[in-house]
């Protein structure tokens, strides 16, 4: 049961690349990849977007992150988001360096501060899937 | 540097009005025909002396082989064929491709054309087994996992996204955002093809229109049409003997970073900035020499943050300048005068080539009521998904 969504699909698909991730996610681990060189990213892939190491290891993030930007959906963007409206869609920063792509959880639309402090709040969407979704931090 | 010489020109280009419920449903074979037909009869050349096409990426008949399947349709044997998939910016680089086929010795006419899939429901699929179009959301793509299920779906939220960010860190008024549509409005009622021609409206109207993601409202986002458009280019040896005032392609550079916004490291940055610069570079001219800027603009944010890292204005200048600035066909700093996509309709793909159209009836004094006292040197911007791929293009009459 979706805390945060009246709706929770579309629910991600994983692929043979992804599989570990979103495996992770299950117990609420939030999992980066590091290449030998030390390069960090963020989405799942099997080379380094900055070298093209094949190279390179899971770690579990902090959890924490900046609020680069975000904007709320006062209009459902897609069917599967009416009922949430208005809801938050955030590109957020990580402490580890990565961008990541999320929505901002218990945040009030009207009152949403860029470049403020933000953690990782999990929605267990299905019994195999739990979102990382972001909430503004203190 | 090295580049483009300038010695390809063009010299003819069609446009199907722009409509929200099209008037006429083309097969997709007959919409790129129909679409030749009129830009050859515009550039006064006949079918027989093209030999080279570059079409889009989407031909309802067919997933691939498009440049083929057309070429045969259209029974002119090529000699370049190149199939365009930018987005926004696939009627620019179209032209630029054509012009480098022609520069190469590759062809020397070619017939460029972008459509709109019209709404046909195929008879020969089950209701049920139509798939529901995502956006780049195929399985196994970043968007389906990373993007699509956190609400990243379509454009708008990443260029909401981009005005919030831009906002932070250099100040922009809701007001600066508005005047951008509004006065691309006044232009657009001097168009009989614009889907807005007889809807003028004011500041507080953009302001007063419903927020849709916030700080881009209604009247600050595209309307969805159904349309398509052709442009001829051709060698300077041919162009020397068309009907219309030739416009050579003297500048082009073209840059991409990023497929989703939030790993466009910058938001405030766009990677139009290389491209721009490259153009510019390339034609040798100022900024101060261009006569109309023709600048994608899916929203007003994608005018403020072309205008800017165009070279126009500086950076963190955009709101600034559009308020000083008459935007309009009357004005100092003539932008968008069909309307722009904002108030003109943006036909899927074929909306980015609606800002070269608008250029060469400009360049060749064919913009009617709109029509600049003075029109030489146009640059165009075309930008594919979310600040994505950037082209541009300086156009030069002679
Ligand atoms: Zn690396």
């Amino acid at each position: 049961m979706s805390k945060y969504r009246k709706n929770p699909n579309p629910i991600p698909v994983p692929t043979p690349v992804t599989k570990p991730f979103w495996d992770a996610t299950r117990e609420h681990r939030l999992l980066l990849q590091r290449c030998g060189k030390g390069h960090v990213f963020y989405y799942p892939r099997t080379h380094c977007p900055e070298c093209l190491s094949v190279e390179w290891e899971w770690f579990e993030a902090s959890g924490r992150g900046r609020l680069y930007s975000y904007t709320v959906a006062r209009r459902a963007q897609g069917p599967e988001f009416a009922e949430d409206v208005p809801y938050i869609i955030a590109a957020i920063t990580l402490e580890e360096g990565p961008r990541m792509t999320s929505l901002l959880v218990e945040a009030d639309p009207d009152n949403v501060a860029i470049d403020g402090a933000v953690e990782v709040a999990w929605d267990d969407v299905s019994p195999d899937i739990s979102m990382p979704y972001f909430r503004p931090l203190g | 540097m090295a580049g483009l010489r300038g010695d390809a020109a063009i010299v003819g280009v069609a446009e199907f009005a722009p409509e929200r419920k099209p008037s006429r449903l083309y097969m997709g074979l007959e919409s790129y025909a129909e679409l030749a037909r009129q830009a050859l009869d515009d550039a006064g050349i006949p079918l027989s002396e093209v030999d080279g096409l570059v079409t889009g990426s989407n031909l309802m008949e067919a997933r691939n082989l498009i440049p083929s399947a057309i070429t045969e349709y259209l029974g002119v044997p090529s000699n370049f064929f190149d199939i365009v998939d930018l987005g926004g910016a696939t009627g620019a680089a179209q032209v630029v491709r054509a012009a480098m086929a022609i520069e190469a010795g590759m062809a020397e006419t070619l017939v460029c054309i972008v459509h709109t899939l019209m709404p046909h429901s195929d008879p020969t699929v089950a209701p049920q087994e139509r798939r529901r179009d995502w956006g780049g959301g195929n399985w196994g793509s970043p968007q389906a996992e990373f993007e699509i299920p956190f609400g990243a779906v379509q454009g708008t939220y990443g260029y909401a996204m981009i005005a919030n960010r831009y906002r932070h860190e250099y100040g922009l008024t809701e007001r600066q955002l508005a005047k951008i549509a509004v006065d691309q409005r006044t232009n657009a009622l001097q168009n009989p093809k614009a889907v807005f021609a007889n809807q003028p409206i004011t500041i507080d109207d953009v302001l007063n229109s419903p927020m849709i993601c916030d700080p881009l409202k209604l009247l600050e986002i595209v309307m969805p049409c159904f349309g398509g458009a052709a442009v001829v280019v051709t060698s300077k040896e041919r162009a020397r003997r068309a009907k219309n005032r030739p416009a050579y392609v003297i500048g082009a550079g073209e840059h991409t970073t990023h497929r989703s916004v939030t790993y466009e490291r910058d938001f405030t940055h766009s990677p139009i900035k290389p491209a721009a610069d490259r153009a510019f570079a390339m034609a040798g001219i100022k900024h101060s020499e261009v006569d109309l800027a023709s600048l994608y603009d899916c929203y007003t944010i994608t005018v403020l943050l072309t205008i800017e890292d165009a070279g126009f204005c500086g950076k963190g200048e955009g709101g600034r300048f559009v308020e000083a600035h008459d935007l309009t066909y009357r004005g100092d700093f003539p932008m968008n005068t069909h309307g722009g996509q904002l108030s003109f309709g943006q036909s899927g793909m074929a909306g980015g080539m609606s800002h070269v159209t608008e250029a060469y009836l400009q360049l060749t004094g064919r913009a009617g009521g709109r029509q600049l006292k003075k029109c030489d040197t146009v640059y165009i911007n075309g930008n594919g998904g979310i600040m994505s791929e950037q082209v541009s293009l300086i156009l030069r009459g002679e």
